[in-house]
């Protein structure tokens, strides 16, 4: 049986661009996928094929097991849309812009009126509840932008880079926001550049590009298949790195690299605390002096570019690219 | 979906148009302070020497130019909803719209309605001040509250019309800015090959048609007839026989058309 969000063979193209070249997913219920991948990978255009903006052209897509192109009213029903695209009313104040939400879910005056006092409560913006949301903080907008999504309680949630933008406090907080949302139930598709985010909230990350899948798994699995752990070591003097370089191949589980400038040696290794200990024992007995030495585990980062050849936050290239043209 | 969400929905959507409205009142304040110095401007500067059915009486020239300068500033709503629905559109709130659960044609609906409030209030500081610079129904031919309030209601018919072109012209550009300028620029050749300003017998024949084939003409007269002023055009064109009947359905056929294409294209839109 399909999960709460299940995609197949989504396809969609604008003018020459491909943006969504074939993309499967399957989000069992009560769970959270990640949908990691650099700005232009297809995430939004997903993202929005999923939740009814846009009409993919080919594929299949079922949200909360409605079918999305069959019946988009009854798939809006039961989903809410937060992130970089679904804005709040910057001059309504916060009280109004969820009331608002709420009488567009179709609900009554009353209810929609104590939904809203509810979740501004919960969001701690009770105090700013009658402030036009301009005069918000970026934080303060992301919450109420989350809350309008929460309005209904659906049971499926899709998150645009809810924390492109925000500052680590502010990203913390909303970290906490939708694992307690998670913890409820709610299945959601989050994407986000932030590989951090992702091993973060997500169970499970599929690694686009291109408007493709190419990796899916736990953040466990995905790094595991980049590679185990490594010991890095940097020496103090650059006359050491030779003994250094020695020493790690006795330990190692294959090539050592050697960066000269930065008196850096890395090593593939299994065994863990045990043996990096055993490393620095070997290197203090044979006289070298450490500026720095750890045990490095791959991050989603090192994962992204074995996959890809290329770094995930990709923000910056772009708009380098944008001024020198 | 039911027609008890499309009314509801529009309502909270216009609701909510109108609240912002009362957040930036500058915008409502510059819709009124523009026709007002068209008023001004026209009635004092070109008064003068303004020719109307062979009187170059300012009196009759103001009295004539009124109905002109109404329509003319029922049909800048247009460039309002332009925008309005652009900035909607750059800012995600159609994004957020349209996740939603309500009915299509709710948001341009409430749009549209919201600035059809505008537009009466705008009407009216306009009438009042119309009133102040000398305008009189009645200056040419006897009438009566219902033929003049008959007249302001095809005048807001106009204005809601054009609003719903102005909500198509704002789906269709990219910015709020182009869609304030694209809003407005084509008004004015349609407000001025008329016959709102000057006496459209006196232009040249190929031009005179096109005038009084202008929908916004049939209102200017239709306007002109049932308020008793002066500079009711004597032609053969039929809209200009029947300028009420003219009038009301081109405001009709307005909507008809341009509610369809706005609402076609809003629920296309890929934004």
């Amino acid at each position: 049986m399909p999960g709460a969000i299940y995609a197949e063979g989504l396809v969609k193209t604008f003018g020459d661009v491909k943006a969504l070249d074939g993309v499967d997913l399957d989000v069992p219920e009560g769970t959270v996928l990640g949908l990691l991948g650099p700005n232009g990978a297809g995430k939004t255009t997903t993202v929005r094929c999923l939740t009814t903006l846009l009409r993919p052209d080919r594929g299949r897509a079922l949200v909360a097991g409605i079918d999305v192109l069959k019946d988009p009213v009854r798939v809006r029903r039961s989903i809410g849309l937060s992130g970089q695209f679904a804005a709040v009313d910057e001059y309504l104040t916060g009280r109004e812009n969820l009331q608002m939400v709420g009488r567009l879910y179709q609900m009554k005056a009353r209810p929609a009126k104590a939904r809203a006092a509810e979740l501004l409560e919960r969001f701690d913006l009770a105090d700013a509840a009658d402030r036009p949301t301009k005069t918000y903080s970026g934080g303060m907008r992301r919450r109420l932008d989350l809350a309008a999504a929460l309005v209904v309680s659906p049971p499926v949630m899709f998150m645009d880079e809810p924390t492109t933008g925000l500052d680590p406090r502010n990203r913390q907080l909303l970290w906490e926001v939708i694992k307690q949302l998670v913890s409820g139930g709610t299945t959601l598709l989050l994407t986000t550049q932030y590989l951090e985010e992702a091993d973060h909230l997500a169970h499970d990350i599929a690694v686009v590009d291109h408007g493709r899948v190419i990796a899916r798994g736990t953040s466990d699995q995905l790094k595991a298949r980049t590679g185990g752990e490594r010991v890095e070591v940097v020496v103090h003097e650059r006359e050491a790195m030779a003994t250094a370089a020695e020493v790690l191949r006795g330990f190692g589980k294959g090539d050592t690299t050697v960066e000269d400038h930065t008196r850096k040696l890395t090593v593939p290794v299994t065994g863990g605390a045990k043996l990096l200990a055993e490393v620095i024992r070997e290197l203090d007995g044979r006289g070298i002096e450490i500026d720095d030495i750890g045990l490095r585990r791959p991050t989603l980062d090192d994962v992204f570019l074995s996959l890809t050849g290329h770094a995930a936050e990709t923000e910056d290239d772009e708009s380098d690219k944008e001024t020198a043209s | 979906m039911s027609g008890m969400s499309m009314v509801s929905d529009s309502l909270v959507i216009a609701r909510r148009n109108l609240i912002r409205m009362t957040r930036i009142p500058e915008m409502v304040l510059f819709g009124v302070i523009q026709p007002v110095m068209f008023v001004v401007l026209f009635t004092y500067v070109f008064g003068g020497s303004m020719s109307v059915g062979g009187s170059t009486d300012p009196d009759v020239y103001k009295n004539f130019l009124m109905a002109g300068i109404f329509a003319q500033t029922v049909t800048f709503a247009t460039a309002g909803s332009a925008a309005g629905i652009a900035d909607d559109m750059q800012k995600g709130l159609v994004d957020r719209f349209r996740s939603l659960p309500m009915a299509r044609g709710a948001v341009l609906t409430g749009r549209t309605v919201a600035d059809l409030v505008q537009t009466c209030i705008t009407l009216t500081v306009l009438a009042i001040v119309a009133l102040i610079v000398g305008w009189r129904p009645g200056s040419a031919e006897p009438t009566d509250a219902g033929r003049v309030l008959g007249a302001f209601g095809l005048l807001l018919l106009l204005g809601y019309a054009f609003t719903w072109i102005g909500a198509l012209i704002g789906l269709s550009v990219r910015t709020p800015e182009a869609a304030t300028s694209g809003g407005i620029i084509w008004l004015f050749p349609v407000t001025f090959i008329s016959n709102a300003f000057v006496d459209a017998s006196q232009m040249t024949p190929w031009l005179r048609h096109i005038a009084e084939w202008n929908p916004f003409s049939a209102t200017v007269q239709a306007c002109r007839e049932l308020f008793g002023n002066p500079g009711v055009v004597d032609s053969g064109a039929w809209p200009m026989q029947h300028p009420v009947w003219a009038s009301l359905i081109w405001s009709v056929l307005i909507v008809a058309v341009f509610r369809t294409l706005a609402v076609r294209k809003y629920r296309a839109a890929d934004g």
